[in-house]
């Protein structure tokens, strides 16, 4: 096996045990990168001399015979709205083209303290906002099963990166299913935790109230190792989690799923579900069953007033999250103006692409005075009453079962004319940020097209050990490794 | 007519913390520009706010010193609007759950006493500052004061007058110092007014439009700026049009002597407060009150009556040094040194009010240690030097720093107190004023004022007056009975 096809745990494996080196797994992954990152524009930025320096402190450590990191050796891909000390972070946007932060996101920080060896920045729907990463002001990232197709978004790059092996784990972001259902169409493993279980400091924000970073993996081990070294208590993010969590999920990871109570929400497989997909996660219903899981249909009608509730609160946070790029301090800035005001409006119509125009007019009219209580305001309340349904639910259940997309990867270009169709992508990742609970999304089949269907398991707060337990038990019966596209 | 004022005041306070109230940023006043600035008071993108613990705690002392209802939970919000002086276009305050509720201060103005009521406190960042450079077209931001944590004190309309308003700042700015909020310093800006004013017929109980004044940057321009207001109010009411009285706001331009139009309502900005999702609610327990409760230093009202009774001051005299917390500490340390609280209290009012005005100091800043004033006081009372010579080794010690002995030695300053010393000299003089001597026998008492003037002189102003009065009565006494 050429070790771009290695999963994450096999390659820090074999560094540890010299059957390769860390320089030799960076050389392997970057002439992977040559040979098909043209095929797929997954990176907006390459750090090849970056990547190499790592390898060589990893490489010098096996040697002094000291410990290495979690991630040690493993080669890692990082969406490009989380900062980078001195590498370019643009979040896929004209406004931010030459941004170069000054500082790492505590999540990369996390990373290099790990030895995990930063390869690039990946392509994604501009600011996040987007479900195709058709939204880059850079290109368009093909998904590697079909370059047709697109690879989903927001965290389009990273999906697709992986799935083509040019990376062996990936972080991306999820506001509203943005890492989940990338993952789905590219046939990969998708985290988001649950909020405050990863550190947002350094994720350029979106929907601060629902953004959270989590891993793109081949498979379920390898996204529970990268949660790992992740996760946990920072400073720098009063939301994160109080109490420091070293949780280690490797120890019940391989548990038996013998007695788990796992609800199927009726109203997540309406009639707006794609045949395909439907009958793909019936299938893994039937084998979780026979592995001893105890399953059954509940209600949660929460589905379409979620979709609305969550595009009016992540506009809204997004049009204030967004007021600093005016051209001032750091990005893009307009060549013609002859006013402060002008330079800050054309900066911003010419920096910023349609979609995120689109949402920050959306955010300001919700927060506008006379129109607030019926935006803004009904939409928190129904955020509140969807998280405390979950709640309820989870009184009774280990975890849900449902899809991650309603419909299988569409063809470049589909859905660009029609925002709304775009939206409804969404239905069933949106809620699950409003609540603030963890959701995984792995391979569960593949379409009559060759595409991959993804399977999405949600679980309680913090409950991230019982989705990777059910998780990777489902894995083990589906073997969906055995699923690569013909690159 | 006869009209009654209405007036609210909000004023801005920063908050006395080592650091900024989301970063660890110097809060100090005086760096170089952008020196005390980091990603996260810049708002570089990605950075995220966390709250200053001190500040809050700050807050909440505040709350208690004005007697406020102190908020369980409150909240901190987002305030968007685009301006280059802040960094994330949108400023992080508090909007409908103010850490602080109700409250007030009491007033003493010389016509009433009176209690004005509070409306809210509330904790916010402060912003940059703008430096226009004159006839370049350049504009300069300057990030060191962003993120800087300030109280907004709202009032209810309780003022009746310019007179209480600057009386009510007075006391609130005495207060805040008092309790170590805030340096509390004007010109710098750490404590900023904004006054909203209106008028109504006398008897009526309505509120008219107001109109809120800025740049109030003194006591003396709050009174100024709020008389000038009420007048032009005033003129328009009598000429019937008052319709002419819009909301807006208007600047107070000090060398004109006259408010000017800024923005009127049609401009207010639609600032989309919502709640700032990156920090969490901000939970005051019981337990904690409790504890910044005992920490609560003695208030200035409390303070100027034990210096009534205990040093037995004056009025006009407590009103000066306790309005004052620096002034107010230095006499207590004077007097704990053993000097006679009227003495300090004259030296402090006098010599030291002078001096500090010369050299533009703070009260904070005397350069004379209490105990070395207190040295000075004592070989004053110990008649080893004159008053006026006192005055001047005080200017002395007030400029260079040394102590009195030495510049009293230095200077020969000390007075001939020697009974032996002052009897030769007085003798001498006796015999080169024979004539005085005789015009004192025959009944003028005047010419012992004209032999103490030539004593004083002949010792070259260094004779202990007293004593020498003392001996020379004794002689004069003497040559009238020996003749």
């Amino acid at each position: 096996m050429s070790i771009h096809e290695m999963t994450a745990f096999e390659i820090r494996k074999g560094i540890v045990k010299r059957q390769f080196s860390a320089r030799d797994v960076v050389t392997a992954f970057f002439d992977r990168i040559y040979e098909k990152e043209p095929l797929v524009d997954g990176f907006l930025t390459l750090c090849r001399e970056e990547a190499l320096t790592k390898a060589e402190q990893i490489d010098r450590k096996i040697q002094r015979g000291e410990q290495l990191g979690k991630l040690g050796g493993i080669p890692i891909a990082v969406k490009d709205n989380i900062c980078t000390d001195g590498i370019r972070t643009t979040c896929a946007s004209r406004m931010l083209h030459d941004f170069i932060p000054p500082y790492d996101a505590t999540v990369v920080k996390r990373l290099k303290e790990a030895d995990a060896v930063i390869i690039g920045k990946t392509n994604m729907d501009e600011f996040a906002m987007g479900s195709s990463t058709e939204n880059s002001a850079f290109k368009n990232t093909k998904n590697p099963w079909d370059r047709e197709i697109v690879p989903g978004g927001s965290s389009g790059g990273s999906a697709a990166v992986v799935s083509a092996g040019m990376a062996a784990l990936a972080l991306g972001s999820d506001t509203g299913g943005s890492i989940r259902q990338p993952a789905a169409f590219c046939g990969v493993v998708g985290l988001k935790p649950t909020y405050g279980l990863v550190s947002r400091f350094g994720l350029i924000a979106f929907g601060s109230s629902l953004d959270q970073i989590g891993p793109l993996a081949k498979n379920i081990k390898d996204s529970a190792l990268a949660l790992e070294a992740i996760q946990g208590k920072d400073k720098y993010d009063s939301t994160s989690v109080r109490h420091s969590i070293t949780k280690d999920y490797m120890s019940t990871i391989e548990s038996s799923v013998k007695g788990m109570k796992i609800g199927v929400p009726v109203e997540f497989f309406d009639s707006g579900l794609d045949e395909e997909i439907a009958f793909s996660i019936k299938g893994c219903i039937k084998k979780l069953k026979e592995i001893g899981a105890f399953v059954e249909d509940i209600s949660l009608p929460i589905t379409e007033e979620g979709l609305s509730a969550y595009y009016i609160i992540s506009s809204a946070e997004a049009s204030s999250n967004l007021g600093r790029f005016d051209g001032l301090r750091y990005g893009y800035r307009t060549k013609d103006y002859s006013s402060l005001d002008q330079l800050v409006e054309r900066s911003r119509s010419e920096g910023f692409g349609e979609e995120v125009k689109r949402r920050i007019m959306l955010g300001t009219f919700a927060l506008s005075s006379g129109y607030y209580d019926a935006y803004y305001s009904t939409a928190q309340k129904l955020r509140a009453r969807i998280k405390e349904q979950f709640i309820k639910v989870f009184e009774n259940y280990d975890i849900l079962l449902s899809p991650v997309s309603p419909v299988l990867p569409f063809k470049i270009g589909e859905k660009v004319a029609n925002p709304l169709e775009m939206y409804l992508s969404d239905i069933y990742t949106v809620n699950i940020n409003l609540a603030g609970l963890p959701a995984i999304s792995m391979p569960c089949g593949i379409s009559n097209t060759g595409l991959p269907i993804g399977l999405q398991i949600i679980g309680p707060h913090f409950g991230e050990e019982k989705l990777f337990k059910a998780a990777y038990a489902l894995e083990q019966e589906l073997k969906p490794t055995a699923m690569h596209p013909m690159l | 007519m006869s009209f009654e004022t209405i007036i609210g005041l909000e004023i801005h306070a920063e908050l006395n913390t080592k650091s900024k109230l989301f970063c660890s940023c110097p809060a100090e006043f005086g760096a170089k520009p952008n020196e005390n600035t980091c990603p996260i008071c810049l708002g570089i993108p990605g950075t995220m706010p966390v709250l200053n613990e001190k500040a809050v705690i700050l807050a909440v002392k505040t709350g208690l010193i004005l007697n406020c209802e102190i908020a369980a939970e409150s909240r901190m919000d987002r305030k968007n609007y685009f301006y280059p002086d802040i960094p994330k276009a949108y400023q992080i305050t508090q909007y409908d759950m103010p850490i602080c509720r109700g409250g007030y201060v009491d007033i003493e103005t010389p016509e009433v006493s009176r209690r004005i009521r509070l409306n809210r406190i509330h904790l916010e960042e402060d912003a940059g500052k703008l430096i226009h450079l004159e006839n370049s077209g350049v504009s300069l931001i300057d990030y060191n004061r962003a993120g800087v944590p300030l109280i907004e004190i709202v009032t209810e309309p309780d003022l009746r007058s310019a007179g209480e308003a600057v009386a009510f700042l007075k006391a609130l700015k005495s207060m805040l110092e008092y309790g170590g909020i805030s340096d509390c310093h004007m010109e710098q800006g750490s404590l900023r007014c904004d006054a909203n004013i209106s008028l109504r017929r006398t008897g009526q109980n309505i509120l008219n439009t107001k109109v809120e004044l800025k740049n109030l940057n003194s006591f003396k321009e709050l009174q100024k700026a709020l008389e000038h207001e009420e007048e032009r109010q005033k003129v328009l009411y009598i000429h019937g049009e008052e319709s002419r009285i819009v909301q807006e706001t208007r600047r107070w331009d000090g060398e004109k002597g006259e408010t000017v139009p800024m923005r009127s309502k049609e401009d207010a900005r639609d600032y989309r407060y919502f709640p700032e999702r990156d920090l969490g609610p901000v939970i005051i327990n019981d337990a904690l009150i409790r504890e910044i409760r005992e920490t609560l230093p003695e208030m200035p009202m409390t303070r100027k009556k034990r210096f009534r009774d205990l040093y037995g001051l004056r009025d006009k005299e407590i009103d000066i040094i306790v309005g004052d917390k620096a002034l107010s500490e230095y006499f207590e340390a004077l007097t704990a040194c053993g000097t006679n609280p009227r003495a300090g209290a004259n030296w402090i009012l006098g010599s030291m009010m002078k001096l500090l005005k010369e050299k533009g100091l703070k009260t904070g800043q005397i350069p004379v240690p209490p105990e070395e004033l207190h040295k000075l006081i004592k070989i004053i009372a110990e008649g080893r030097i004159s008053i006026t010579a006192g005055q001047e080794v005080f200017s002395e010690m007030f400029n260079t720093g040394r102590n009195a002995g030495d510049i009293v030695n230095e200077k020969g300053l000390s007075q001939i107190s020697n009974r032996s010393e002052l009897k030769r000299i007085i003798t001498d003089v006796l015999n080169d004023n024979p004539q005085s001597l005789s015009d004192y026998a025959a009944g003028k008492k005047q010419a012992a004022v004209f032999l103490m003037g030539r004593i004083m002189k002949a010792s070259k102003g260094k004779a202990n007056p007293q004593l020498a009065r003392e001996i020379l009565e004794e002689r004069l006494k003497q040559e009238i009975s020996s003749k």
